[in-house]
């Protein structure tokens, strides 16, 4: 059974993930009605609390909760000023007072979703947190594998960029290996962590390698205010060596698809031509994350019998 | 349009010719739980027969089946559902369509529940604008499915009417929910469990009756089932 919280990949079991999953494809349903809601959290209150400005993922929230007929109040503080662990329990006792029924937190200092889910009386739901997870967009990742291939099991998932900052890599390496797929990082030496095999994953520095009959290519976003940092000399650098491409992608199998959590930097890791068109499935990607955190927030918001 | 018949004169009729009815209490209990004792209350052959004959009312009382709209409430709706369209087909020659409705996002009792349930599939084929809706479920007793499934269907649209086949009702309303085709009348105790059980098929889903009509499929029986002590929410509700 799904607990109380939804904090990170690693602590939901292969059946959680598939109990989500299957919520989530009855959800896509409802965005293709005309009236695109149901009444099941009517009443309830969704607080979105962002420390960090992410309008892709709370814009998705938001909208999943309003579907789901939740009052949604996005409650965005600037990050710097909430850096000190008494000003974050003093928001979050706050919160508490406005008695909301769930809690989407995102923050850059990994761990402060856990905070809070032990002090808040509200279920917390992780939209993010530093460089840990982003269970949210790892499981939407798969829901769009699952829909696109039917299954994960025995596929070969291939996640390219800097997985030593990746929360989304991190999640979606415990997700896919969880159920049973193959997963190959790859990146330059300086962006992949000397552990990270420990996860179950093979770390490639040789981009064909890493693609080789590959099922799914996955880029992630070059952060570039860590550009000019020590990681990798320059964005050209990174772009001839790691940035996707069709004849790259060629190395992997014939019907491999092409995903990238986004915003995309066109060019840097993924070319132009690959950003917009099969098989990349980018745009199904963000479709499909509203139906998933729909799945999130039913299972989580509100329960009685606390 | 004529009225359905009035609810109850139909089980009567049931309730004379249905053999299930003659049955005696059968008490070998259900696969999962020792704690109850179980009978069928209606087999194979008398929900065929059931369904026959509701088939029949339908066509009567929505005047042919221009605007007709079968939607079933999963799981036990759905078999039931594929059964009665091709009744009607073979009765007036045009197949209505057959939508699936899943009621659980519209559920009264979801904020006091420890957990969510899963969700079933929903599949709307085509609008209910103007179209007589007849909601297909299983079994019917407090009538809050029922409820449900009518505020559930009034966001596809606004269908001209909406009525209710219900194969077995129990009786316990605690809305007033009228039930327009009724397979048979149980009379039940509020804690009896009356379980319909349709052949799976591979996925979980109940089986379909295949098309291709290499004999017989079955549809499934429905098992009375009395609870010795308080057991897990069942169907029927």
């Amino acid at each position: 059974m799904i607990g109380r919280d939804i904090l990170g990949i690693e602590d939901l079991s292969r059946e959680d993930i598939e109990t989500i999953l299957e919520t989530a494809e009855r959800m896509q349903e409802i965005g293709n009605r005309e009236v695109k809601k149901v009444p099941t959290l009517r009443g309830r209150t969704h607080i979105n609390l962002f420390f960090e400005p992410s309008t892709r993922t709370q814009t998705s929230f938001e909208i999943a909760g309003k579907r789901l007929a939740a009052d949604v109040v996005n409650f965005s503080v600037s990050s710097s000023s909430v850096t000190k662990k008494e000003t974050l329990l003093d928001t979050a006792k706050t919160l508490d007072a406005m008695d909301p029924d769930v809690v989407v937190v995102r923050h850059k200092v990994a761990g402060v979703p856990h905070r809070l889910a032990e002090v808040l009386e509200a279920p917390v739901i992780n939209a993010g947190d530093g460089a840990h997870e982003h269970p949210s967009q790892a499981l939407l990742d798969m829901l769009t594998v699952r829909e696109q291939k039917g299954r994960i099991e025995g596929l070969t998932v291939t996640i390219i960029g800097d997985i030593a900052h990746s929360r989304v890599a991190r999640s979606n390496i415990y997700g896919f290996r969880k159920l049973g797929a193959e997963v190959r990082v790859a990146g330059p030496p300086t962006m992949l962590p000397a552990e990270i095999e420990q996860l179950g994953v093979k770390a490639y520095t040789n981009l064909r390698e890493a693609i080789e009959g590959a099922d799914v290519v996955m880029a992630l976003r070059i952060q570039m205010e860590r550009l000019e940092g020590a990681c990798f000399p320059s964005v050209r650098e990174y772009a001839a060596t790691f940035g996707l491409d069709r004849a790259r992608l060629r190395y992997a199998k014939e019907d491999a698809i092409v995903m990238h959590p986004g915003p995309v930097n066109r060019g840097v890791e993924l070319a132009h031509e690959l950003a917009d068109h099969r098989p990349s499935v980018i745009l199904d990607q963000v479709r499909n994350g509203v139906a998933l955190r729909m799945a999130l927030l039913y299972l989580v918001a509100g329960r009685g019998g606390r | 349009m004529t009225p359905p018949a009035a609810p109850g004169e139909a089980p009567e009729r049931v309730h004379a010719e249905d053999p299930a009815h003659a049955l005696p209490p059968e008490s070998g209990g259900t696969e999962r739980s020792g704690r109850r004792s179980g009978r069928v209350v209606l087999d194979d052959e008398a929900i065929r027969r059931a369904l026959k004959r509701i088939a029949h009312e339908i066509v009567e009382s929505a005047d042919g089946t221009d605007h007709l709209y079968l939607v079933a409430i999963p799981n036990g709706g759905v078999p039931l559902g594929r059964l009665l369209v091709d009744n009607l087909e073979s009765l007036t020659g045009a197949r209505p369509p057959l939508g699936i409705l899943d009621t659980t996002l519209y559920r009264d009792d979801l904020s006091t529940r420890g957990s969510r349930p899963l969700l079933r599939r929903t599949e709307m084929p085509s609008s209910v604008d103007g179209r007589v809706v007849v909601l297909v479920e299983d079994v019917v007793n407090t009538g809050r499915t029922i409820r449900a499934g009518m505020d559930a269907l009034m966001d596809f649209g606004r269908p001209s009417h909406v009525r209710v086949v219900a194969l077995v009702d129990r009786g316990h309303r605690e809305l007033p929910i009228k039930i327009d085709y009724v397979g048979k009348n149980i009379p039940t105790q509020p804690g009896d469990k009356v379980v319909f059980r349709a052949p799976l098929s591979a996925e979980g889903e109940p089986a379909v009756a295949d098309q291709d009509g290499d004999g017989p499929t079955r549809v499934g029986t429905l098992e009375l089932s009395v609870l010795e002590a308080d057991g897990e929410e069942g169907g029927g509700r």
